[in-house]
């Protein structure tokens, strides 16, 4: 009466990686949290207070490091794991493709919603449609559509050969970014860090700024390698060998794979 | 590989090409769609202004191009639609041609189509709006062309992707736009720059992002094109 497993093994798992859960709390997640957060009680309190903007000015170490972590180094993964999934074929990087365009979501709205907070004092105005607000947008966009384009294909292998053609393009979109702010000089401040020279920030704020930096990193591999974690139980849960077995479905009367 | 038994790749995007603008050229109907849906979004648009606050020559490279965009999706949706009817898509896959061909000669028929709706709605934009197009029409052609043709690397891909999803309609502009707007924002300020008079020199690093945008998507995209088809 128990329905037969139909000869089937359970699913093959890969060998455990640092990114595999091995079960227990997630110490670097904590501990990328903890930095997180003790970069903003520096910025906030043992950082000098920049001449003409004022406090406000502090919003740049979240807003500059989730820029680059969420653009830069998101796409960039995104990319690079699209490309060599395409090459390779290997399922775990399809998932670190997917966990990195979740957490670039969230870095890139945290980029879209502090920058306007900071934009209303300075500039006096919520939104501009200068060249790099818009292409930041656009590319919130791009992150977006492939979360959407992932949710409309059910067939596992399409979707990830799909998502990876996409992830490619996106992150070839982003050096158009960068340059647009060369080519344009717009209201956006010029790059301070990242130009041809050396960079023109007082040596505390570098400090501060690069602590932000390796902060938000380590809680982006954080998260992503969480976020892995989960995808590695949601589809042990779509393989599930019981409730997918040609005899169960039949019983469900649904038509066997 | 027998010179001559099989096609080479440019000969063969050309078949391509050929047989998707005959398809398209017994009905006419997806280009008629397109350029009667032009016509109506030059009239709207003109209507969803205030003509006393905004002159009819600040609006127009920005109804060109929103044009340009939308007409531009509908014809890139049907552009593997039609591959979906009794699997046709099979049959170019096991023919011996290569996979880029196929992405050739699908985006040279969307780029004739692109081109022949444009040829229409740019006198039509023209002459609504009253624009004096004749002593730039050369620059403007150009432009239109190198838009058009990122517009349809862009669209090909994309249509290829989600022309077998369940969303398709609405996937092919969710995923397009945001590439879209690196063509269509060059494109909207040299026409601006154009149509006030102002040098042509002016323009030169927009069309320095377009042309650089093209260059790297078309290549781009014609890469990742047999990725989306069936092993």
């Amino acid at each position: 009466m128990t329905p037969t497993r139909a000869g089937s093994a359970p699913p093959e798992r890969s060998p455990a990686t640092p990114f595999e859960s091995r079960g227990g709390v997630d110490w670097l997640l904590i501990v990328a949290v903890l930095t997180v957060i003790a970069t903003f009680v520096r910025a906030i309190a043992f950082t000098p207070v920049e001449a003409l903007q004022g406090a406000a000015q502090k919003i740049f170490y979240i807003h500059a490091p989730s820029a680059f972590v969420g653009l830069y180094l998101g796409f960039g993964l995104v990319g690079i794991a699209g490309a060599l999934y395409l090459w390779l074929r290997d399922e775990r990087l399809d998932r670190v493709a997917v966990s990195s365009v979740e957490v670039g979501v969230v870095y890139t709205t945290v980029v879209l919603i502090t920058g306007p907070l900071w934009g209303k004092p300075i500039w006096g105005t919520w939104w501009t449609w200068d060249a790099r607000l818009t292409l930041t947008l656009l590319l919130w966009f791009v992150y977006v559509g492939y979360l959407i384009l992932r949710g409309a294909i059910e067939d596992p292998s399409l979707r990830a050969r799909y998502c990876a053609v996409l992830g490619i393009l996106g992150a070839l979109l982003v050096p158009f970014i960068h340059l647009s702010v060369y080519l344009f000089r717009t209201l956006h401040p010029m790059p301070i860090v990242l130009k041809p020279g050396a960079p023109s920030l007082p040596p505390e704020m570098l400090t501060t700024f690069l602590l932000a930096i390796g902060a938000f990193t380590l809680l982006y591999f954080a998260l992503v390698r969480a976020r892995y974690r989960l995808a590695v139980m949601l589809e042990s849960l779509e393989d599930d060998p019981i409730a997918e077995s040609p005899s169960v479905r039949t019983l469900r009367a649904e038509p066997v794979r | 590989m027998s010179a001559g038994a099989f096609p080479g790749t440019f000969v063969a995007a050309a078949l391509i090409a050929r047989k998707d603008l005959a398809i398209e050229f017994r009905t006419r109907s997806a280009f008629l769609a397109a350029l009667v849906f032009s016509m109506l979004a030059i009239v709207i648009f003109y209507f969803a202004w205030d003509p006393t606050a905004v002159t009819a020559g600040d609006l127009a490279p920005g109804v060109l191009w929103v044009i340009f965009t939308f007409s531009g999706l509908l014809g890139l949706h049907r552009s593997f639609g039609v591959e979906q009817a009794d699997r046709a898509i099979d049959g170019l896959i096991a023919s011996p041609i290569a996979r880029e061909a196929i992405f050739l000669g699908k985006a040279l028929a969307n780029l004739a189509f692109v081109l022949g709706v444009q040829a229409v709605a740019i006198p039509a934009v023209a002459m609504f709006y009253n624009l004096p197009i004749v002593r730039v029409l050369g620059p403007l052609v150009m432009i239109t062309v190198l838009a058009s043709i990122g517009l349809v690397a862009i669209g090909t891909l994309f249509s290829a992707m989600t022309s077998n999803t369940r969303l398709a309609e609405l996937l092919l502009p969710v995923l397009a736009l945001p590439f879209f707007v690196p063509i269509v924002l060059p494109a909207a300020q040299v026409t601006a720059r154009l149509l006030a008079g102002r040098p042509a020199m002016e323009a030169i690093s927009w069309l320095r992002i377009l042309i650089a945008f093209d260059i790297v998507f078309v290549v781009a995209c014609a890469l990742a094109f047999p990725f989306t088809l069936e092993d």
